[in-house]
């Protein structure tokens, strides 16, 4: 490297993400956290930590699901299982049984199914945010955290779908949602913000798988292809899947990666339709993920109940989205990170106050949304509208509420504070609060604004059966069970977008380090290490 | 190894798919890339793990028509997601609800836009696909066990031998010169 570089010379290379921060290496700075906490201007912090080549990359996170299972993972799943049984077991009571099984009576006749729905989907948010949102804004950073936010995506619709399609009360006849000829030639009503809403969750299920599948297809390809090296350099070299079949791992996982990596080849005239593909899905997630939380609260909105019957309830229903989806996603990866070997690497300190920043904006939008809720209907004049907020803070369930606001409004708080955005524990406990606080805010909306009608006679409580506990904590149980079997079958990381984001995947990077050690490829095999 | 009616075959009288080159970092094979651009080969491909920057102007790819095919997608969904909607509450069954027209265009909205991206998601993926001649689980570039580190760490041009420009000697030295680190032909 020249001793005095040109002026533009560095600006490109800055814009390039090449300029590396002098003190990284071996000893970052203390104050810089693992290194990527550097807050100095033009510093881009890497993306990656401890100078990994493209070969550990794949070695590091192909090793998740090729390696020895964790011995955390068994008991995690079968505790997981349990709960998705738990949950199924109750379902199958609910259906023979009718929905009078669960708290629901004739004031309060929307409760946890709704709630639950609610905050399922809510979480599902910040997956397509990351993917595509984020993609659109170019944040590199994005790429250590938008598989497993997809897959959470994917895995908290799946629970959110099953709500409203047990609470319809006679569940076999849930074909009647779908334009589809039924016995009485009678169509949907398009009019109708539930059905608007079987189209937005059922789209944006769809497009979210598509878009996962579609970013996993080449990490896939990497999967089947180290299968198939081990069997060509050794037929007999992996154990057989079941004993006395002549199958073995190694050629299970070649059938099955290989057809589902579509015979996938790296080519370039490929990725150049891929990167158009992915780039189009992403533009159009985008307003996807905007309008399927707005039709959402549509449900509530477009109601005349005191509390539903307000217009700020589609931005405010995303924003709230957003932040219940982030503080799952650092829940679930929190824990990863010091579970799996050499994660660390790839979810930094900074992806982790990124997602605290993000947690903090949307947190403070909420509470601003709580405020203006509270201003309107004092400013509206309405005496029903007034007369619900107020019942909402001081009446019956004002603990609920009170809930609602210290987790959701106060707890992210804590973030303005650096060290504490960048302490992973204190990040776990404020997620924790704030996905608490998240099912709160639905509860609160739900149940207080129905408990109180017009009339006196009208005036009832909500109490919780079994049924709902056990419905919605083995929906939790199916939730974690399917992220514990993403994580041991599934490429964690988008390895070729990670390795695309790497220093030295720029073109560029050997012109202008001339004479600079080789990032790419030999010198590098000491930290190789953790993933076999 | 040549054969009159230019298909070429190995030693071993197997015809020939064409040479594949193998390259170290994203830079080499830029080059290389542009190199066999400037050549004026047109039957060829490099493979690489991630999309490289700049790779397309390398090999002077021309933008993909994919964004058409997703607008039509889209616009097929629009136009059938309103259709159905006014078709089944305005002309086959009509029915008073809310109080609103049969044609009630504003509450169609919703479920108009929902359709069109789901038509756009689904012409993007499998127009990507078919572009790409894409499911295609078998290919003669798969038999080299070099290449499966495409999807690893490696880098490869591969130029085909239907290719009219295409001569093995030529086209081995036009590689060579361009810092191939191993180069070797691939059976059809």
């Amino acid at each position: 490297m020249t001793i005095h570089p040109h002026p533009d010379d560095i600006t490109s290379r800055r814009l390039a993400g090449l300029a590396q921060p002098a003190a990284l290496g071996n000893d970052p700075d203390p104050s810089t956290g693992d290194g990527t906490l550097i807050d100095t201007p033009g510093v881009r912090p890497p993306l990656v930590l401890n100078n990994r080549s493209f070969g550990d990359v794949t070695n590091i996170i192909c090793g998740y699901t090729e390696n020895k299972v964790p011995v955390w993972w068994y008991p995690m799943a079968a505790m997981t299982a349990g709960l998705a049984s738990l949950m199924g077991a109750f379902i199958l009571y609910l259906v023979i049984t009718g929905i009078g099984a669960w708290g629901l009576n004739n004031q309060v006749d929307w409760a946890w199914d709704i709630t639950n729905f609610v905050f399922w989907i809510g979480i599902g948010h910040a997956g397509t945010l990351i993917s595509a949102i984020l993609c659109l804004l170019k944040q590199k950073w994005r790429t250590a955290v938008n598989r497993a936010a997809e897959a959470m995506t994917i895995f908290a619709v799946i629970c959110a779908a099953t709500f409203p399609g047990i609470h319809i009360g006679r569940q076999w006849m849930a074909w009647f949602l779908f334009p589809i000829p039924n016995a009485n030639n009678i169509w949907p009503n398009f009019r109708s913000p539930l059905l608007w809403d079987v189209f937005a969750v059922s789209t944006y299920g769809t497009v979210s798988a598509l878009f996962w599948f579609l970013g996993m297809v080449p990490d896939l390809a990497t999967l089947r292809d180290r299968a198939d090296r081990r069997l060509r350099q050794n037929p007999m070299g992996s154990p057989l899947v079941v004993p006395f079949l002549p199958l073995r791992v190694d050629q299970l996982r070649a059938y099955i990666y290989g057809f589902l990596s579509l015979g996938w080849r790296f080519s370039s005239r490929h990725w150049h339709r891929y990167e158009a593909a992915y780039l189009i899905l992403a533009g159009i997630s985008t307003p996807l993920v905007l309008s399927v939380h707005s039709i959402v609260s549509f449900d509530f909105a477009t109601s005349i109940v005191p509390g539903w019957h307000t217009t700020i309830f589609p931005p405010y229903f995303v924003a709230g989205a957003i932040f219940g989806g982030f503080a799952m996603v650092l829940m679930l990866l929190i824990p990863a990170r010091e579970l799996y070997p050499n994660m660390k690497d790839f979810v930094t300190l900074r992806h982790l106050e990124n997602m605290s920043k993000i947690i903090l904006l949307t947190g403070s939008m909420v509470g601003f949304a709580y405020s203006m809720e509270f201003f309107i209907a004092w400013y509206g004049g309405n005496q029903f509208e007034l007369y619900a907020f107020k019942n909402r803070a001081f009446g019956p369930y004002w603990w609920a509420y009170w809930t609602m606001i210290s987790c959701n409004v106060i707890s992210p708080q804590l973030f303005w504070n650096k060290k504490l955005r960048t302490t992973p524990a204190v990040i776990f406990f404020v997620s924790t609060l704030v996905t608490i606080g998240m099912w709160f805010e639905r509860f609160v909306i739900i149940v207080t604004s129905l408990h109180r009608a017009y009339l006196p006679g009208e005036w009832g409580m909500f109490h919780p059966t079994p049924v709902d506990i056990g419905i919605f904590v083995g929906s939790i149980g199916l939730f974690l069970h399917l992220f514990l079997l993403f994580m041991r079958f599934i490429p964690m990381f988008a390895m070729a977008e990670l390795k695309a984001v790497l220093p030295q995947a720029s073109p560029h990077s050997h012109d202008d380090h001339a004479g600079a050690p080789d990032h790419g490829t030999s010198g590098q095999a000491a930290h190789a290490g953790g993933g076999h | 190894m040549a054969a009159s009616n230019r298909i070429y075959v190995t030693e071993a009288n197997e015809p020939i798919y064409g040479i594949l080159a193998e390259f170290a970092t994203p830079a080499s094979v830029c080059h290389a890339a542009e190199a066999v651009r400037d050549a004026g080969y047109h039957k060829w491909d490099t493979f690489t793990p991630f999309p490289i920057h700049g790779m397309e102007e390398a090999m002077g790819v021309k933008r993909t028509k994919l964004p058409m095919l997703v607008a039509a997608g889209g616009f097929t969904g629009v136009g059938l997601a309103y259709l159905m909607q006014w078709w089944m509450s305005a002309v086959d069954y009509q029915m008073v609800t809310q109080g609103k027209p049969y044609h009630s265009w504003q509450a169609f909205v919703p479920i108009t836009f929902e359709l069109g991206i789901l038509f756009s998601a689904f012409t993007a993926i499998i127009g990507m696909l078919a572009l790409n001649g894409l499911p295609r689980w078998n290919h003669p570039l798969f038999k080299k066990e070099r290449f499966l580190s495409s999807s690893d760490d490696r880098f490869f041009v591969c130029i085909e031998a239907g290719d009219t420009k295409f001569d093995p000697d030529r086209t081995r030295a036009l590689l060579e010169k361009a810092g191939a680190t191993s180069i070797e032909l691939v059976e059809e």
